[in-house]
């Protein structure tokens, strides 16, 4: 295997309504001030690859104009997943892995505040017996929250701790959306959104990019004093029936922690993507994280979810931890799907 | 069988039909926001690339060559322009101002570096590549935020392009 490693992470602020810019122009800063910090230019990446989805911008081919924020002259070597940017980077590991590049661009962007997200989401559904339903994506996990808890999995408690944590964590974080002191009884004073979620269990809506710069061997040496070095990277999915899976634990993120190697050693930092309370207790759990693991430094999901952005940014998070210092090694997590159907595992180490 | 059919005979539902649809409040952008607030004055708008100079038009966020941000700076276009390339057209289609069958046209505008794709009103035997147009526009009291308030080119008493001028673009 070939080391590589994150070298560049630059990110917008997740804000719940971009008034005037379109998605293209969210992206153009951040890839700007990636080619600043990295010292890069777009000519100098080997590969590109973005994350965005068609069905937030309302627009087929959507993605295309993504390519004016990089410049695309003299033709690039380029690609793209309908799905959030940690895959896109997976896709660009893979590439670097087999020796087609040494260095890739990999960024996410959506403008989800356009349409209507819960609906929209629903879309990603079975497409004959459950999309017709149009089910929106809060009650979905929704049913999942209210299996766990009469399962006995976990308490509201729990749900609403999980909330306090990341918006108190995200105190510190400039680019987060929610943030601030929160208490547990507060939250379970809430009224329902969803029976049994709450306004808090549920990450925000928000307009947002992020990217990431990966370099391989002495490549990222180079480019950077400590480099992030990704040491495991997998995916898992599970199958598209909700009825056929075991929503009250992550599957596959058990595997993918796993394959991934996340328990070979300590975990100083955990970024998590998981868009519920609930789901960030189940993935929390996949992980196998001790109570040593500063889970969500940044907030995570909770406290800023620019959709197609939000996993790539937890990458990049832990990757600028590694950078500082602050953490030796380090696990992000991004997931797509409903209830947590696909998850992405990736291990960042300093060493 | 849908269910309504299913009730009226009394025999099973086979077919349910289920129509979702989804409804956005589309933001063009600052660019294009601009491009659509001046073409409702009559006005045309592209943005000149800093690394190169050339005009791209309608304007953008972004040179896509060099992916670098145009900023505030417009440049306004004349409409006129050069037929780079055309097409006959023969088959129906929506939201066009001519009858079948018409003329589909690349037009250089005078200034711009990126091509404009319209409809163009002359006899099918005149249209050739070099031509000089101009847009034929809805009345001023019809202009709206639209690229629709041209409704087609026609042909002006000028003499052709020479090709050098406009080969990069065919
Ligand atoms: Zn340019």
């Amino acid at each position: 295997m070939r080391e590589v490693a994150v070298v560049g992470f630059t990110q917008s602020p997740s804000v719940r309504r971009e008034p005037d810019r379109n998605e293209i122009e969210i992206l153009i800063p951040v890839i700007q001030a990636l080619r600043e910090q990295t010292g890069l230019s777009s000519k100098d990446f080997d590969f590109i690859c973005s994350g965005s989805s068609d069905y937030l911008a309302g627009q087929s081919f959507a993605f295309v104009s993504g390519l004016d924020a990089v410049g695309a002259w003299p033709p690039v070597c380029e690609s793209h997943v309908e799905m959030d940017g940690a895959w896109a980077l997976y896709e660009a590991w893979v590439k670097i892995q087999m020796g087609y590049a040494d260095t890739a661009l990999v960024y996410g962007f959506g403008k989800p505040s356009m349409g209507d997200l819960p609906l929209t989401m629903a879309l990603q559904l079975d497409p004959y017996t459950m999309m017709p339903l149009w089910p929106d994506a809060i009650s979905i996990a929704g049913l999942q929250a209210r299996h766990c808890l009469d399962a006995g999995l976990l308490r509201a408690e729990d749900m609403a701790a999980a909330a306090v944590r990341d918006r108190a964590n995200a105190k510190n974080n400039p680019n987060a959306q929610v943030k601030g002191d929160f208490s547990v009884q507060q939250i379970l004073a809430e009224p329902f959104l969803v029976n049994p979620l709450r306004k808090s269990d549920c990450a925000p809506i928000s307009d947002g990019a992020s990217a990431i710069v990966l370099a391989a061997g002495d490549r990222a040496k180079q480019l950077s004093d400590r480099p992030a070095w990704i040491r495991g990277i997998e995916h898992i999915c599970e199958p598209m029936d909700l009825g056929i899976r075991d929503l009250g634990r992550s599957r596959s993120s058990e595997i993918a922690a796993r394959k991934a190697g996340v328990s070979n050693d300590k975990i100083d930092v955990a970024e998590l993507s998981a868009p519920f309370t609930h789901q960030e207790i189940l993935v929390e759990r996949a992980l196998g994280l001790s109570q040593k693991t500063k889970v969500n430094p940044s907030g995570g999901a909770l406290a800023g979810n620019p959709l197609m952005a939000v996993g790539l940014s937890r990458i990049g998070e832990c990757a600028t931890r590694i950078w500082s210092g602050e953490a030796d090694r380090a696990v992000a997590h991004a997931t797509s799907g409903p209830c947590l159907q696909q998850n992405l595992v990736c291990v960042l180490e300093g060493n | 069988m849908s269910p309504s059919e299913a009730e009226k005979t009394n025999q099973p539902v086979t077919v349910l039909a289920c129509p979702i649809s989804l409804d956005y409040a589309y933001s063009a952008g600052q660019s294009a926001s601009r491009f659509l607030r001046a073409i409702a004055e009559g006005k045309l708008l592209g943005q000149r690339c800093p690394v190169d100079g050339r005009v791209y038009f309608p304007s953008r966020g972004a040179c896509p060559m060099h992916g670098v941000t145009f900023g505030d700076d417009a440049v306004e276009l004349s409409d006129k322009g050069t037929i780079v390339t055309f097409s006959i057209v023969r088959v129906p289609s929506q939201n066009i101002a001519l009858p079948l069958p018409y003329i589909t046209v690349n037009v250089l505008l005078d200034g711009a570096d990126t091509i404009l794709i319209h409809v163009l009103d002359a006899k099918l035997e005149d249209v050739h590549m070099g031509m000089r147009v101009q847009a034929v526009w809805k009345p001023k009291e019809e202009w709206t935020t639209s690229t629709a308030n041209i409704l087609y080119f026609r042909p002006i008493d000028e003499p052709d392009a020479k090709y050098e001028s406009y080969k990069e673009h065919i």
